[in-house]
């Protein structure tokens, strides 16, 4: 994408033009298949999936539902997308504002739709949810509340649920005879004594970002409680100007100082794997991450996930307004139907097949934990039980549940903040710098 | 270079230009032409682009950002030239001799090249990983780390390409300089600095062109190795496009960088041609 926009210095490169003419052509060549097709042609809607292991469930979901009496009265099927890697986001922006957009998409929610729903793209499912029982009830209410905009449905729940937990080694914790921490001064201890034994406290994929975010994100609810990032969610920038926002990046600060993340952490990687097995070597002793964190390890490490690894929630911070038990990441993905698919009866009637007994099972097999009301009694056939009930419960009696900083705000404000947190993590920026730049974020 | 056999057929008729004209026309004066455009609009990419006057060029020259990147550019430009040209330089004329084992050697060599840059990064990513990679140390979480990174793993992927052009550049030199250098007692560093360098002038103008030109392109390995990072301390013209356009989504001011990034990609070009008589091309054995 970008060699076509960015051609100015390289007309002479024959790999350049061979690689413009061979994507434009391709771009050409799909546009013509399309315009004889169009979008949903011939009862058949397209969905796009973040492509990953995960998206297995949606494969046998859309070969069940393809094969359902629903579909046949809908008069549609579908055929699913995987879209690959982390540019799901900017390849499904492309494709949403081209003739052959999906019907159905996958997302996150709040801040990551908001632009689809602005330009008249999103069917408000409100209605929909409303009058109809299985999607109803379906759901626990503040995970599907926390698809939507504005006190409206623009999504239906597909994936498990992804709280941001405080993962441990349990051999590294018996060896040094330490305990998980329940309150912050406890970490604190717990970090002095790991660095007198040589090893790193806390695992850390700075080189995504996203990582760094997520003790940003605690620390200031721990701080201040969830109505400070409810603030600057719901569009009012001097919500960073909260003393509990200054305090969460001196903390930080602290902390990197102090080298609870170690050296390194900032060429680090999570995506690639290389903060998963500073972890599962046990270099380093802690890991926060999202929930996903269990089948990342049971895929690379299993042995290590199996036997080793602990978990936690994030600890209280001594004097602060946010309850230990208050949850920040994602709550879940969600399905969305483009405003302009041709057979909206048959996307919502996929839809419905989401809330059923056979999608929740595939997912607890998957090692995920539904957000539908019926998860529960299911939880028991989970490749880790134990696990599976820890983060079912979390959710449930969390009397907050904070949507990653990142999915929740728009993305033109999300990448600046992205930069400046990853500023202040290298020693770039001071928290006091790092606050005043982002109350200058619109 | 069918000049020859053209000018003996009469000049081709104008017809023959048309593909390579509307081919250029279609894939990349159409495209600069609306990129240009968009640079006047806001657009996030749904719906229509909404016109916007000079807001994003406003935008552009206020931000902090262009002028940073502009600085990593110019510099990341710079020390890849001084680093690219040295080593192919040497590498290419030392690969012009003769012998076997060079031109096996210089085979093996040319395979980075061949490689995609998106291969490469992510294999040089995996080795400059502070734990389990050959250099256990924060590179790419410091500037000055990052920024060699990016340099070294370039010079890695286009050092055969240029080895290749002084490799040739190298064998078109007259055995006859040498031999009566030789006969004047001229030792062998005499000869590289009193024949080969001057003789590869053009080659070395040739081939300067297309690193500096190319840099202000180089992307791929910046996305992949630092994000722009540590902070924004790597963030070249390009990845700043990008960001803005496919990050952001506010593909009207990322239009505004792709366009100042083609003219100044155009200025810089015709100002090298004009300032090393590239254009002229005079042989280098005149008066010979």
């Amino acid at each position: 994408m970008e060699s076509q926009t960015s051609n100015g210095g390289r007309t002479f490169s024959r790999r350049w033009m061979l690689g413009a003419g061979a994507t434009t052509l391709l771009t050409a060549g799909l546009s013509a298949c399309g315009s004889s097709g169009g979008s949903g042609a011939g009862g058949m809607l397209t969905a796009f999936v973040y492509g990953d292991d995960a998206a297995k469930v949606q494969v046998k979901a859309i070969s069940r539902f393809n094969a359902s009496a629903a579909a046949k009265k809908a008069n549609g099927r579908i055929k699913l997308e995987k879209v690959p890697g982390s540019d799901y986001p900017a390849k499904l922006r492309t494709a949403m504002g081209s003739p052959h957009a999906p019907d159905v998409f996958f997302n996150w929610g709040g801040g990551s739709i908001k632009a689809y729903k602005d330009a008249n793209q999103l069917v408000d499912l409100t209605g929909t949810i409303g009058s109809d029982p299985v999607l109803k009830d379906g759901f626990l209410p503040s995970v599907l509340a926390a698809g939507g905009l504005g006190g409206r449905n623009y999504g239906i729940p597909m994936r498990g649920m992804q709280p941001v937990i405080l993962f441990y080694n349990k051999a590294v914790f018996a060896e040094h005879k330490l305990q998980p921490p329940t309150t912050f001064d406890q970490l604190l201890d717990i970090n002095g004594k790991l660095k007198k034994a040589r090893i790193t406290p806390f695992a850390l994929g700075g080189a995504d970002i996203w990582p760094e975010l997520m003790w940003l994100e605690y620390l200031t609810d721990r701080i201040g409680g969830p109505e400070v990032f409810d603030k600057i969610k719901n569009g009012d920038p001097s919500g960073w100007g909260d003393p509990a926002v200054l305090k969460a990046a001196e903390t930080v600060k602290q902390l990197i100082d102090d080298g609870a993340f170690g050296k390194g952490f900032s060429s680090v990687s999570y995506v690639n794997g290389g903060a998963p097995a500073v972890f599962a070597k046990g270099k380093a002793a802690m890991h926060l991450m999202g929930s996903w964190e269990y089948s990342t390890q049971l895929g690379k490490f299993p042995d290590f996930a199996r036997r080793n690894l602990g978990w936690c929630a994030f600890p209280k911070v001594e004097g602060g307004a946010g309850d230990i038990r208050n949850v920040v990441g994602n709550p879940t993905n969600y399905w969305s139907v483009n405003a302009r698919t041709s057979n909206k009866d048959a996307a919502i009637a996929f839809l419905r097949d989401c809330a059923s007994g056979a999608y929740a099972k595939d997912l607890v097999a998957n090692g995920d934990i539904p957000t539908t009301s019926n998860a529960e009694k299911l939880l028991d056939a989970s490749p880790n039980p134990e696990f599976a009930k820890f983060q079912y419960q979390m959710v449930r009696q969390a009397p907050a549940f904070t949507l990653s900083w990142d999915q929740a705000v728009d993305p033109d404000v999300s990448t600046p903040m992205l930069t400046e947190i990853s500023k202040l993590f290298v020693g770039k920026s001071s928290p006091s710098r790092f606050v005043s730049a982002l109350q200058g974020l619109k | 270079m069918s000049a020859g056999t053209a000018t003996k057929a009469g000049r081709p008729h104008a017809a023959w230009a048309l593909p390579g004209v509307l081919f250029f026309t279609f894939f990349a004066v159409a495209p600069m032409a609306l990129a240009f455009y968009l640079s006047f609009t806001q657009w996030n990419g749904l719906g229509d682009p909404e016109p916007v006057g000079l807001a994003n060029w406003r935008k552009l020259i206020d931000d902090p950002r262009l002028t940073q990147s502009l600085t990593v550019t110019v510099l990341l430009t710079l020390v890849s030239w001084a680093f690219q040209t040295v080593v192919s330089l040497l590498l290419g004329v030392w690969a012009a001799g003769r012998q076997r084992n060079r031109a096996i050697l210089s085979a093996v060599f040319f395979v980075p090249f061949l490689l995609s840059s998106t291969a490469i990064s992510l294999l040089f990513y995996a080795l400059l990983d502070p734990n389990f990679g050959i250099i256990q140390q924060d590179t790419l979480g410091s500037t000055s780390g990052a920024f060699l990174a990016i340099v070294f793993v370039g010079g890695w992927q286009f050092i055969p390409f240029h080895t290749l052009i002084y490799q040739g550049g190298a064998r078109q030199i007259p055995d006859v300089l040498y031999q009566a250098a030789a006969i004047d007692g001229a030792g062998r560093y005499r000869r590289f600095f009193s024949i080969t360098l001057p003789q590869l002038r053009n080659t070395a103008t040739t081939s300067s062109v297309l690193m500096i030109v190319g840099s202000l392109t180089y992307f791929e390995t910046v996305l992949i190795l630092t994000q722009g990072g540590p902070g924004t301390d790597t963030a070249i013209l390009p990845y700043l496009m990008y960001e803005a356009g496919f990050k952001s989504y506010d593909f009207g001011y990322a239009s505004a960088v792709a366009s100042f990034l083609v003219v100044a990609a155009t200025a810089l070009s015709l100002v090298m041609v004009r300032l090393t008589g590239f254009g002229a091309m005079r042989s280098a054995r005149e008066g010979m």
